[in-house]
């Protein structure tokens, strides 16, 4: 098996467990993916799967070098590809496909996504800096104030919280819960918010080490 | 109907009472204590409806020993067993905020009679 699959973002919404709680859900709809390249530690020097996520809407003209790609594995083209970490010595073909049943209800994932980007922040959006008074003659607004000290050290400290650019980098969230998978529709239904827009391509890969989290209320 | 109706759809209520703004309800809620269940009812004036689907909730108020008390259901819960309309309102307003500046008498909403 697989340790993780492609997805995309559907939209959030909420659910009533049996005993009457509300939780907060991410539906995603996973996979199918399909087995476009298998990596071997002889050949490539690492062994992985390259999935593919195949989607309603196909890649209709592809680049050459993805043509010819598809080609060698007679596997029609798709828009994301993404490599997943595997053993190498379980029986796995190209063109294999993998559904959203390689995870399981109340298992953990982490998924990695790109964030909504926010474009140039500055300093108050972007770190949380509480900024100045907005009257009684005050002239400092949302200013950063001073970066650092004069002639010691005479440079800037690295990692210095200043305005940029904000959002739209990857972004993973750990030790996420699945509530629900539905195999007909391709759907994986997690515990809590999940970076980027609806529409966003999410990785979701099983947690390697589940981080007990201090108050989880989910409830199989 | 997109992906997100089509998971909402199993877990919403089919066969809630059909009740209005300036209604009298009676909201029976579970009530859990320890490993035993009770059904506590909550009677009073609903001031306030709101969002679609799953996330849809009401606001019944009403007026106890003097002080006024608001609660919050979620419209689809399970721990919301039966609404019953007591006595049906007439009333003007989507949201019945102004109830919350009135007391005794003017306080009171007209019954609707059809």
């Amino acid at each position: 098996m697989v340790e993780g699959l492609i997805g995309k973002k559907l939209g959030m919404t909420q659910i009533f467990q049996k005993d009457g709680d509300s939780v907060p859900v991410t539906l995603i709809q996973a996979g199918p993916c399909t087995v476009v390249q298998k990596k071997s530690k002889d050949k490539d020097g690492y062994n992985c799967l390259q999935l593919g996520f195949i989607e309603e809407r196909p890649l209709r003209h592809p680049n050459k070098p993805a043509e010819g790609h598809f080609r060698k594995s007679e596997i029609p083209p798709v828009r994301m590809l993404r490599e997943f970490a595997h053993e190498g010595n379980e029986e796995v073909k190209e063109g294999d496909q993998f559904f959203v049943d390689v995870f399981k209800e109340g298992e953990k994932v982490k998924i990695t996504g790109t964030s909504k980007g926010k474009g140039f922040a500055g300093v108050i959006k972007r770190w949380g800096f509480r900024g100045g008074k907005k009257s009684h003659g005050s002239m400092f607004h949302r200013r950063p104030g001073s970066i650092g000290a004069s002639a010691y050290p005479s440079r800037v400290t690295k990692g210095k919280k200043m305005p940029g650019q904000m959002g739209n980098a990857k972004v993973t969230v750990k030790n996420l819960t699945v509530i629900q998978i539905d195999k007909e529709k391709n759907l994986l239904v997690v515990k809590g918010a999940t970076p980027g827009a609806k529409g966003g391509y999410l990785l979701i890969k099983k947690a390697r080490f589940a981080v007990p989290a201090a108050n989880d209320s989910t409830k199989e | 109907m997109n992906q997100v109706e089509n998971v909402e759809e199993n877990y919403l209520k089919k066969d809630i009472e059909d009740f209005n703004i300036g209604d009298n309800v009676k909201v029976h809620v579970v009530i859990r204590e320890g490993e035993k269940e009770r059904i506590q009812i909550f009677k009073g004036d609903v001031i306030k409806k709101r969002g679609a689907g799953l996330g849809a909730t009401f606001t019944v108020r009403k007026i106890s020993f003097g002080i006024g008390v608001e609660r919050i259901f979620p419209l689809h819960s399970q721990m919301i067993k039966k609404i019953e309309v007591v006595r049906k309102g007439k009333v003007r307003q989507a949201k019945l905020y102004y109830l919350r500046e009135l007391k005794g008498k003017a306080a009171r909403i007209k019954e609707k009679r059809t």
